[in-house]
């Protein structure tokens, strides 16, 4: 097969990842989604940028994203409902068929017009855009559809995801101190939801955020 | 020579189908260590219940006794628009994957009006799940197909799966890849296997297209049994013929296109193993997940 070939292949993996995260209640499974989903982000400068002079840096956008994505912050989360003792999504605000379904209406219009979007710059990749897009929206769709504090984690990482996948546009410009420092950002961003899930768990001994919305002094 | 090819695949399209249940059968006692039926085991009910008498229920009507009938006639028509491993089929015109599908739906409506013409609520109710989950894998199918179609550029199943496909492989991989996806989730839930119904079990509460049947008997079981073996095929021909679209010719496409479909069973026979069956609630879930990624590959191919 050709490098675009494969190339498309990531984009499309990372596409069907989004509808997988908002069809699927087991957490563990949602968890391990988003953890592929952010190793998979880590190919991808590798595959776009695979002929540039500065293979320093986008080895170092790489590993960086694989190890923060894939690989730490998964494991906070995993720490985090073992710890809570929850397995699933219950009944979330917006049900998994809708939410799968309102993904997919997301997901073509962002195939169909990303096209018609002006760029600052020439597109490496076509898919880049729709699919930066398709992963924001997925992200949007988690944090406001979901009951749980970690699913609403979640999709904020998700968010950040899709972010990542557009920053590609701009690899080549983006120095790495401004990326790095957005991966610490949403490090410590998961860190501190971390620990306000681990203190609304034992408040209330359960995750679920709508009973904050009771609170009263 | 197409035309003898084309009636050898019909031939086998007819002989073969009742091997696929036993090859699932197989691998799945296979893989929890056990020894399993024959693999013609299948071919012995037949026969078994073709040689026993039928007993009706007084409270059925002729409706009751066409259902079998109608059921097998309408998916060995659907065979004659299948094109076997590539190869022309028997009856083609522009557009027929159209009545493929409801040729299909046809056979299902025979059964469903079977099961409720027994006037048993228990029927009923398999009727009401089984019509339920096949609205839901209907808009996936065909948009299975019209990607299939999209992508080779004709609308005969002869043409989509005929020597234009290698070439749509080639330009559009990935749409293809998801539409073989989403096939696979239909076709495991247009023939009752495991993540949406389970052939083993007569649990009262889980059963859809098992239950259907509970009042057919003798060769009316025999006419459902070897009508869901071709559906089966059916669906299996499609799968293999779209993911193994490259062009053989001859005995190796047909050596080619027997071992896709045995290994399509053993496929199912995996799955079965390893999975467990979903809760009702979850099937339209799993179905419109199917429809979701056939429509990705719909719309990867449109922009």
């Amino acid at each position: 097969m050709r490098m675009s070939a494969w190339t498309e292949m990531v984009f499309i993996l990372v596409v069907v990842l989004d509808f997988f995260l908002l069809a699927s209640s087991r957490l563990k499974a949602v968890i391990r989604a988003a953890a592929a989903q952010g190793a998979l982000l880590a190919v991808m400068p590798l595959l776009l940028a695979w002929h540039t002079t500065e293979l320093g840096h986008v080895l170092a956008l790489s590993i960086g994203a694989l190890v923060v994505k894939g690989i730490v912050i998964p494991r906070l989360l995993l720490w985090a409902i073992r710890e809570a003792s929850i397995r699933r999504e219950v009944e979330p605000i917006v049900g998994f068929i809708p939410s799968l379904i309102l993904g997919g209406v997301g997901v073509a219009l962002a195939f169909a017009f990303s096209s018609a979007m002006p760029l600052p710059t020439p597109e490496q990749h076509a898919f880049i855009v729709p699919t930066a897009l398709s992963t924001v929206w997925t992200g949007l769709l988690l944090v406001v559809s979901r009951r749980k504090a970690v699913s609403q984690v979640i999709g904020f990482l998700v968010l950040e995801n899709g972010v990542f996948v557009f920053g590609l546009l701009l690899s080549d410009f983006m120095p790495a101190m401004v990326e790095a420092g957005v991966l610490l950002d949403l490090f410590a961003a998961v860190f501190v939801m971390g620990i306000v899930m681990f203190h609304i768990n034992r408040e209330f001994s359960s995750l679920d955020t709508e009973k904050l919305s009771v609170l009263k002094d | 020579m197409t035309i003898l090819q084309s009636l050898a695949y019909l031939a086998l399209f007819l002989v073969l189908p009742p091997l696929l249940p036993g090859v699932v059968n197989r691998v799945k006692s296979r893989l929890a260590g056990r020894q399993g039926p024959p693999l013609w085991q299948l071919y012995a009910d037949l026969a078994r219940l073709a040689r026993k008498g039928a007993v009706y229920s007084r409270t059925t009507t002729w409706v009751f006794r066409a259902g079998p009938v109608v059921g097998l006639a309408a998916v060995a028509s659907a065979g004659l628009l299948m094109a076997f491993g590539g190869a022309p089929a028997a009856l083609s015109f522009a557009g027929d994957f159209i009545l493929f599908a409801y040729l299909l739906a046809l056979a299902r409506f025979a059964t469903v009006l079977a099961a409720l013409d027994t006037g048993s609520s228990f029927e009923g109710m398999g009727a009401a799940r089984e019509v339920t989950f096949a609205s839901l894998a209907e808009p996936a199918l065909f948009l299975c197909l019209i990607t299939l179609a999209r992508a080779t550029g004709s609308i005969s199943l002869s043409g989509m799966l005929g020597p234009a496909l290698p070439l749509a492989w080639s330009r559009a991989a990935p749409a293809l890849l998801l539409a073989a996806i989403a096939l696979f989730v239909v076709a495991l839930a247009e023939n009752a296997r495991i993540p949406v119904d389970d052939p083993n079990t007569h649990l009262e509460l889980t059963m859809i297209h098992e239950v259907m049947v509970l009042d057919h008997s003798g060769p009316d079981l025999a006419l459902i049994l070897y009508g869901a073996s071709l559906k089966l095929f059916l669906f299996g021909a499609l799968f293999v013929r779209l993911v193994l679209g490259f062009s053989v010719q001859g005995l190796a496409g047909l050596g080619v296109f027997l071992a896709g479909v045995v290994a399509f069973a053993a496929l199912i026979g995996v799955v079965e193993s390893i999975m467990a069956r979903l809760r009702l609630v979850r099937v339209p879930q799993l179905l419109v997940g199917a429809s979701v990624l056939s429509a990705f590959g719909l719309v990867l191919l449109l922009r």
